[in-house]
């Protein structure tokens, strides 16, 4: 039922120079962090060792003096590497602000979220009606910065992909700005990180991460409508889709269901998973989640559906087109 | 030398005398009418271990739960309300309280005085804060604990995401508890500044005395804040306002900046106590003066200035202008500084002091070890860049418990086991001591410990589950294994606190060979406090104390007389009569308590509330016939009241 190997999630394993810098930065920080902790419990450890040993107390001028000097020269190395780390992360900062700046964006992505779910959508610049929305996973050409725009329709969320960059919240009215950019093809998974609710979870996202070849090819086939049923059964089940609660949420390019509540299902076979994340996009997981969702996702917006085993048939062959 | 004041022949009658005038009431009406501050400040103490008890409970049920992927042991339901509710508890209902527990029990008896400025206010503070911890576990158990989390972000907390009466008991559990932290600071404030013995200038203020000073003005600055905050939260759910409503012109961002307005500067009020309990135990088992007063005082101003500049770390992650966050990343890292002096100082103290180790020292030698790996996570998550990766991931949840537990906790419970002997009058097992000290140091790393790695490995927080295949699980397991030892440590200590109450040898006056003045008393000290209000001569008052130290004499011991000293050099000024017990502090917090509660369900209860609470306040003010005597004297411009004669050398 539920995913087996899943995609890393990990700020320690940078895939692209947003997330390495900041790794960058965090060992720096931290071999800092470590030196500075050894010396103080070291200083400590010695003066507990002292102050065992010593049979009288020990407070005179010349004592305060030589105590004053050391107190002053622990506080002046503090205030010095606080500068160093003070820059560092500045500079870090900006180099971070700058990817935008360098090359311009190929291409701007939209995210929006929902309890529980991420919108993707993919604006076309030239033929509006070419945009490709998506849910749950982010396609990306490597190689390329591209400029995240991060809206949310409910709650505040905050949009995570440890292995490409930190966190960047999505605020209602307004649109927070984000650049990423992927060094190696591969799949990383990402998750909301600011408490929204019931399911907070169970929000994850997929970047998928690929040459810009294979990613062309991605698009075109994304921005063509849902292939027209070919068997009865899959016939029976597009009426059931469009007869049954589905269609009020749910938007398939080519047929007569504009939903928006819920994800576009134009190309949802094509997604690795069901439920943002939560479980795997198998038939048997599908089955499972149109009759009863809230069993599986307590919260979710998607009711249970009352259908009978020829129309959940019937159904799961229409879906399983929409490849 | 322990006790300051030598028997004179009137001494026995004069105590007598005293033991009638500040007498505790008696029988069940007393239990309500209490205005004594070591009663009062041993309630707040208990009150809280309470709910710390209860806090914990909540956090092993997360333990449990997080102890394997997919877990139904709790639903998002139930755990969504846990951790908010351990969350506000630990927050709200146990660290400041407890602090300010410790602040009504000791300062009065540091300072030399009877009493604290406001002793009526005091027991008000103290039924207000027990009736709002009342109400939200009460609330919790009626099922409407709330659950958006201890800081209740809007959009999700407003009324739109948050149907119901859940948040509502959130926001109002606010009032009631900053409103107990309002009062407690204002009323040490004044005892600090006013009642301080003759010859206790201000650089002669114990520092713990002066950790209290701080925090209580940092309560009166970030309190109305979080009151703000919580009320408009309030006012959007249940009448309609529209305060934090994007689409109405509100901004739930200016949430945010208020709440951390408040919410940063709340980890030092919890945090600065604990400052002052290392000061207070070292000096002690150094036997030496800490090293550095100046600069410790003048670092825990600094800490509390800074502590008011840094809240935007918190936010971060919300997309704000690079420059200004820039600033907020310096102002966060200085704040080390300050910190940095008083390590430093302490370990300038213990290098030339003459240490003794006991249970209370190893406590502060876990806050060294514990505290300061906080402190450098908090260097980290200061720099903009490593902040928005480990922002709300489990780095944060063990840094927050590495800086509360480490610099709070750590500290309390050294302070436990130093001034038990002081509330009971008896010594605690010291074996059993070490070994709570010890469960506690080893239970709270492996708990906390791993936590770092989580949430660098990709773990948000406030997650009711995790799949299996991230990589979490062993981890976690290892975390909830932890927990155990943190709960026999807990156990450990109360049953030696328990047992020793009955069967621990007696301690004397001053077990520790302590410095300040609570140690010249008996143990338990009486409930006057002092027979004769105390003088002393150096800023280790019990130390430097003469042979034949001077007391004040000249005031009556028939009535509640405190001496009221000049707020510089505490000379001696006029005395003041502080009103005796009275049940008009628990009834005012009780009519409170109902139109507060009453306006989560029907906003007409305020109202209600607001017209009996003012009847309640006339009975407050209603003056005794002694007052109107003092009164009509005052007003005929005859010589009233006592005069206090100069500080007095008794003849040796």
């Amino acid at each position: 039922m539920f995913a087996i190997a899943l995609p890393i999630q990990s700020a320690l394993d940078a895939a692209g120079p947003q997330a390495a810098r900041i790794h960058h930065l965090f060992l720096f920080f931290f071999w800092i962090c470590v030196a500075v902790y050894v010396i103080t419990i070291l200083f400590f450890l010695v003066a507990i060792v002292r102050g065992r040993r010593r049979s009288i107390v020990e407070d005179n001028p010349a004592n305060d003096r030589r105590l004053g000097i050391f107190v002053g020269t622990c506080s002046a190395v503090t205030v010095l590497a606080l500068f160093v780390l003070l820059f560092s992360s500045v500079a870090t900062g900006n180099a971070i602000g700058s990817l935008g700046k360098e090359k311009p964006a190929q291409f701007e992505i939209e995210v929006t979220g929902h309890q529980w779910w991420w919108e993707v959508k993919y604006p076309d610049a030239v033929t509006a009606s070419n945009q490709i929305t998506d849910a749950n996973q982010i396609h990306i050409p490597i190689h390329t910065p591209i400029l995240l725009r991060l809206d949310t329709r409910d709650v505040i969320h905050s949009l995570w992909i440890p292995n490409l960059h930190g966190k960047r919240d999505l605020i209602p009215g307004r649109v927070n700005k984000f650049w990423i950019e992927a060094d190696k093809p591969g799949v990383y998974r990402g998750q909301c990180a600011e408490f929204c609710g019931y399911q907070h979870a169970h929000m994850a996202l997929v970047v998928v991460a690929e040459t810009p070849e294979e990613f062309a090819r991605w698009k075109s086939h994304m921005s063509e409508g849902a292939p027209t049923p070919m068997t009865p059964e899959q016939t029976r089940g597009q009426q059931v889709f469009l007869g049954a609660p589905c269609a009020n949420c749910h938007n398939v390019l080519g047929t007569d269901a504009y939903g928006t509540l819920g994800p576009d299902l134009t190309h949802f076979r094509s997604r690795p998973t069901l439920a943002a994340g939560q479980l795997l996009n198998t038939r048997g997981n599908l089955a499972g989640w149109i009759a009863n969702a809230p069993a599986i996702k307590p919260g979710t917006l998607m009711p249970p559906n009352q259908l009978s085993g020829q129309e959940m048939n019937d159904l799961l062959a229409y879906l399983e087109t929409l490849k | 030398m322990t006790e300051l004041l030598v028997e004179t022949p009137d001494f026995a009658r004069e105590r007598a005398l005293m033991a009638e005038t500040w007498a505790s009431p008696r029988g069940f009406i007393g239990w309500f009418t209490e205005t004594g501050h070591k009663e009062l400040g041993i309630r707040y103490i208990v009150t809280a271990f309470v709910f710390f008890l209860a806090g914990g409970i909540e956090a092993a049920l997360m333990r449990i739960q997080l102890m394997k992927p997919e877990n139904h042991f709790l639903g998002p339901d139930a755990y969504n309300q846990i951790f908010t509710v351990h969350g506000a508890t630990m927050m709200f209902l146990f660290a400041v309280p407890v602090m300010e527990g410790f602040g009504v029990y000791l300062v009065p008896l540091m300072l030399g005085t009877h009493n604290v400025a406001f002793p009526k206010l005091n027991a008000f503070g103290y039924y207000i804060y027990l009736f709002g911890g009342v109400f939200l576990y009460t609330m919790f158990f009626l099922h409407a604990g709330p659950d958006a989390g201890w800081f209740s972000y809007v959009p999700l907390s407003g009324p739109q995401y948050s149907p119901g009466k859940r948040v509502d008991t959130w926001a109002q559990m606010i009032t009631f508890t900053e409103l107990s932290g309002l009062v407690v600071a204002v009323e040490l404030l004044v005892t600090s500044f006013k009642q301080r013995c003759p010859g206790m200038s201000l650089n002669r203020i114990p520092l713990f005395v002066w950790s209290m000073i701080v925090v209580s003005f940092m309560i009166m600055f970030a309190m109305p804040a979080v009151m703000l905050d919580s009320t408009y939260l309030a006012l959007d759910r249940l009448i309609g306002t529209q305060f934090f409503n994007r689409s109405e012109g509100g901004d739930p961002i200016f949430y945010q900046h208020l709440f951390w307005f408040f919410g940063h500067p709340e980890v030092y009020i919890i945090f600065i106590p604990g400052l002052g309990f290392t000061s207070s135990i070292l000096t002690a088992f150094t036997g030496r003066r800490i090293f550095g007063y100046t600069a410790m005082v003048s670092t825990l101003v600094v800490t509390a200035f800074l502590g008011f500049s840094v809240w935007v770390h918190h936010m971060f992650a919300t997309g704000l202008p690079q420059l200004g966050e820039s600033f907020f990343t310096a102002a966060s890292l200085m704040i080390v500084i300050p910190t940095g002096v008083q390590i430093f100082c302490w370990i300038a103290t213990i290098w030339s002091g003459r240490l003794r180790i006991a249970t209370p020292v190893m406590y502060v030698i876990g806050f060294f070890i514990v505290f300061i790996v906080g402190g450098l996570t908090g260097v980290m998550l200061a720099a903009i860049p490593i902040n928005w990766q480990v922002h709300d991931t489990y780095f944060v949840v063990a840094h927050l418990h590495y800086v509360l537990i480490g610099g709070a906790l750590f500290p309390l419970f050294g302070a436990f086991h130093f001034w038990y002997p002081k509330w009971t009058g008896r010594m605690f097992s010291e074996a059993m001591g070490q070994t709570s000290f010890w469960l506690l140091l080893i239970g709270f790393n492996m708990t906390f410990f791993p936590m770092h790695i989580l949430g660098l490995h990709g773990m948000p927080r406030r997650v009711y589950t995790y799949q299996p295949g991230m990589g979490w699980t062993a981890l976690n397991q290892v975390a909830s294994f932890g927990a155990v030892f943190m709960a026999l440590s807990v156990l450990t200590m109360m049953i030696n606190f328990f047992v020793s109450k009955k069967k621990g040898r007696l301690a004397g006056a001053n077990p520790w060979k302590a410095d300040t003045l609570e140690w010249s008393l008996p143990s338990p000290p009486p409930v006057y406090n002092y027979v004769h209000v105390p003088t002393v001569s150096g800023l280790n008052a019990v130390w430097d104390a003469a042979p034949d130290q001077p007391y004040v004499t000249g005031m009556r011991f028939d009535r509640r007389e405190v001496l009221v000293t000049k707020t510089l050099d505490a000379e001696p000024d006029h005395t003041e009569m502080l009103p005796g017990h009275s049940i008009w502090p628990f009834v005012l917090a009780c009519t409170s308590f109902l139109g507060l509660w009453g306006a989560i369900f029907f906003a007409w209860w305020f109202s209600i509330g607001a017209v009996l609470s003012g009847i309640a306040l006339i009975g407050w003010f209603w003056p005794t016939n002694e007052e109107l005597h003092d009164h009509i004297v005052r007003e005929s411009g005859e010589p009233g009241g006592t005069n206090v004669g100069a500080p007095e050398k008794h003849p040796a």
